[in-house]
């Protein structure tokens, strides 16, 4: 039985890895195949991996999750800024850092759960955006955004000899430009990676834990285990994640500004995970693809492209066919996603996995499945 | 014999030959697409008889208003430039190489994008324009933080920059690129032509209060008034900073009262400055009299979508504009008559701004007889231009900032229709609001040398 399980993970790992390194080719069809797109699949992939290791396993919901992506952003482009182009040290100061960031954070809002425990996360999320917005603007730049400049120290770089000369230099790998594609295979190695950790955590004892921790915490106590330490540690991981997402937005595009903290942020990393299917481990990086392909590819759509898509429809009735569409595309994209997520909540609590669950259902009826979908949907993690 | 374990698993050496076989294979088309048209430039739009421009703009935040007047700016613009239409300012352009045919021959064609008044989705979405619509040109922006963060995106693309409204001091200063160019006016040029009318009306002896947006444009903006201010004898009491788009500005106007000022300076722009001048005259501040003298409002960037938002409250306010629809020259006419009959009412600064910004470019193209950018640069380098409203303009080689007449403008007191909100008080002629490239309020940065991205 174990040997199955692990077999079937390896089967998992392997078609995910697999999924996401052919990526360019079959995000063609979609008009996704483009390297900023992709990078930020990637980037939000790993975002909701880490979350779901928090709200997915133990149940607790941050709503300040956003706090720890710009913490690693500002890391990464200081250490771009200080230290050397080169990314590994920025993901490496990025991950110790939002880390750290979590623990504190996390030791203190984890004294509550439930309620308390959401407002007290998003409360911290909202004094660092305003505290990189407008208080330690010598670190964070406020507005503007923390960037790049020609003037910077880079000491390693400058240990080394290398000159960038009179236009800003790129962030690299050991020489290899982290722009464009080279950037996307970086972000997708990161998220495999990523994806490989949050599987072997959600298998091991650790994982039951939190999953125990769940389904009821009192009960847990009531054994005479003591559940913080658990639950900081959950959340440190998370925050971990968070951080190594927002270095990757950095490697991608050397700024870091104070609205990626903004509670909006740390609603979409929720809004990622449930529509995806929470406690799942694929889910919540399906429904961050496709929360960022409608941000992407929806709020691009003008009434010319709607135009010519209704071109075959007569006259009058194009008019009012663009019309009506054009509500839910361009700047209504988020009319649409609210539609979305409205039908998803309603219809397929557990998101995206429990659709993808159902619709197997249809194929393998004739073998015996005792657990409803319904229920094993947040349970049943793959 | 060598003994082998046989084993169904992967082993690592499997793996790793596996992901560098996928990995090579995934790359491989792309990589040689991108060279596909032996281009010796980015996005080359070579034998295809289109070529796209990418107009990326606020459809939301504090800035949208503006964002949508360019936006329909760009629209009429790709149509003047197509041949349809009746032509606009392309008439009265001089010296112009534009033919109606589009550039070199090409029909122009564009991609829209929201920035959200947002520098990183202001960069995702001109990133989205660069590498998937193929744009050989990115412009737009309403707000300086913007232009800035996309402006040098722009430079390590490899992509031109024509800036809309952008009024920091560093988008041609200290953050300036080889690769984007501003047609708009800055702070600095702000306060050099207020400076002598404020005096002029309000004497040497004021006390100032400041309210700053809490960015790249209120920074210098600030600084810049400061210091023309403070060279006519004023003194100023307070500098605060406000955070954009922050709605409700009563609890930074109520200390404006016991701060003993007599003058307040709004460096806000868009629906920020609608809310904190509608909330100041709420509040009874222009009724005042404080040291002996009537209270007075100055908002040194002024527009006139704002003063319709603000309404009654522009009345007697003096300001700075780049442009205004009511100037007589011919190019000015021009524009506003067919801006008007394809909307219905007169463009605003930004929308000028905006379509002058699409012409030099295209001018730019023809000149050069291409669309690298480097070419494009040279050919706007030190360009002189007339007829697009503002009188004579330079493109200086130096910043890459066009210097040009500023207007000083008073919210009118009896306007005659909705539109008809702005008088034009003086026009500052250019050598008054002229610096050198390395004053000291635009220093510290370097054009770099221009990119072709490829």
């Amino acid at each position: 039985m174990k040997n199955t399980s692990a077999t079937s993970d390896w089967i998992l790992f392997i078609a995910f890895a697999a999924a996401v390194l052919t990526m360019p080719i079959w995000l063609a069809p979609f008009g996704a195949n483009y390297p900023d797109l992709m990078q930020k699949f990637a980037i939000f992939g790993v975002f909701a991996i880490g979350f779901n290791i928090l709200f997915g396993l133990t149940g607790y919901l941050s709503f300040g999750h956003a706090a720890f992506l710009g913490v690693g952003s500002y890391t990464a482009v200081w250490s771009f800024k200080l230290l050397t182009m080169n990314v590994l040290p920025a993901v490496v100061f990025s991950i110790v850092v939002a880390g750290a960031f979590a623990f504190l954070i996390g030791f203190i809002s984890l004294r509550r759960s439930g309620i308390y425990f959401s407002i007290l996360t998003l409360a911290f999320a909202q004094m660092s955006y305003n505290l990189a917005y407008s208080v330690l603007t010598p670190i964070t730049n406020g507005e503007t955004g923390l960037q790049l400049s020609l003037s910077d120290a880079r000491v390693l770089d400058a240990a080394v000899g290398v000159s960038t000369g009179r236009s800003l230099p790129s962030t690299s790998l050991f020489g290899i430009k982290m722009s464009g594609l080279p950037g996307f295979y970086f972000c997708a190695v990161a998220l495999i990676i990523g994806f490989f950790i949050a599987l072997r955590i959600t298998r091991s004892p650790f994982g039951t834990m939190l999953r125990g921790i769940k389904s009821n915490q009192t009960r847990m106590s009531y054994t005479g285990l003591n559940t913080r330490p658990y639950l900081i540690w959950a959340f440190v991981i998370s925050g971990m994640y968070a951080g190594l997402a927002g270095s990757l937005l950095a490697v991608t595009d050397p700024l870091a500004g104070a609205e990626r903290m903004q509670w909006t942020a740390s609603g979409e990393v929720v809004l990622m995970t449930i529509l995806g299917g929470a406690g799942t481990l694929l889910g919540p990086v399906l429904g961050a693809a496709l929360i960022k392909y409608f941000e992407n590819i929806f709020s691009a759509f003008n009434d010319v492209t709607l135009n010519q898509a209704f071109d075959a429809l007569p006259d009058g009735l194009q008019g009012f066919v663009v019309e009506l569409v054009s509500l839910f595309v361009g700047d209504g994209w988020h009319l649409t996603l609210g539609l979305l997520f409205m039908i998803t909540v309603i219809f397929l609590p557990g998101g995206i996995m429990e659709g993808m669950r159902r619709i197997g259902g249809l194929f393998t009826r004739k073998k015996p499945q005792p657990a409803s979908s319904t229920t094993s949907a947040v349970a049943d993690p793959s | 014999m060598s003994k082998k374990i046989i084993t169904n698993a992967w082993s690592r050496r499997d793996m790793l030959k596996a992901s560098a076989a996928t990995a090579a294979i995934t790359g491989a088309p792309l990589f040689f697409s991108r060279h596909a048209y032996g281009a010796d430039f980015l996005n080359n739009p070579g034998d295809s008889g289109v070529v796209t421009l990418g107009f990326n703009v606020p459809q939301s935040g504090a800035y949208a208003d503006e964002g949508a007047d360019e936006l329909r700016a760009y629209k009429l613009a790709v149509k003047h430039l197509n041949g349809e239409g009746d032509g606009g300012m392309m008439n009265t352009m001089q010296p112009s190489e534009l033919k109606g045919n589009g550039i070199l021959g090409k029909k122009v064609e564009y991609v829209t994008g929201d920035t959200q008044t947002k520098s990183d989705a202001a960069r995702a979405s001109a990133k989205r324009m660069i590498e998937k619509d193929g744009v050989v040109m990115v412009t737009g922006g309403s707000s300086s933080g913007v232009a800035i963060a996309v402006q040098g995106l722009c430079q390590d693309a490899g992509i031109i920059f024509m800036s809309g409204l952008t009024h920091s001091n560093d988008t041609t200063g200290k953050d300036k690129k080889a690769n984007g160019f501003r047609h708009f006016f800055n702070a600095y040029m702000s306060g050099a032509a207020l400076g002598p009318v404020l005096e002029k009306n309000y004497g040497n002896d004021r006390r100032t209060y400041h309210l700053t947006a809490d960015y790249t444009w209120g920074w210098t903006q600030e600084e810049s008034i400061i210091a023309s201010t403070e060279a006519i004898g004023w003194t100023t009491v307070e500098k605060v900073k406000t955070p954009v788009g922050a709605g409700d500005f009563s609890q930074y106007i109520t200390p404006v009262l016991n701060s003993g000022a007599d003058t307040l300076i709004l460096n806000h722009y868009g629906k920020d400055m609608i809310n904190s001048l509608t909330q100041a005259i709420q509040f009874g501040l222009k009724d005042k009299q404080v040291n002996g003298k009537n209270f007075e409002i100055v908002v040194p960037l002024y527009s006139r979508l704002m003063a319709q938002g603000a309404g009654e409250n522009v009345k007697g306010i003096f300001g700075s504009t780049n442009w205004h629809w009511s100037l007589s020259d011919a190019g000015s006419q021009a524009f506003v008559k067919s801006f008007g009959q394809e909307y219905g009412f007169p463009p605003s600064q930004a929308a000028h701004t905006c379509y002058v910004q699409t012409l030099l470019y295209a001018d730019a193209c023809e000149r050069a007889g291409t669309f690298e950018p480097c070419q494009v640069v040279s050919a706007l380098e030190g360009h002189k231009f007339d007829g697009l409203g503002n009188g004579a303009t330079e493109y200086r080689a130096g910043d890459h900032q066009c210097f040009k007449d500023v207007l000083v403008v008073k919210g009118k007191e009896n306007p005659s229709s909705q539109f008809d909100l702005l008088e034009v008080v003086e026009v500052t002629p250019r050598a008054q609001v002229e610096y050198p490239v390395d004053h000291p309020m635009f220093a510290g940065g370097d054009l770099g040398s221009c990119n072709n991205g490829a």
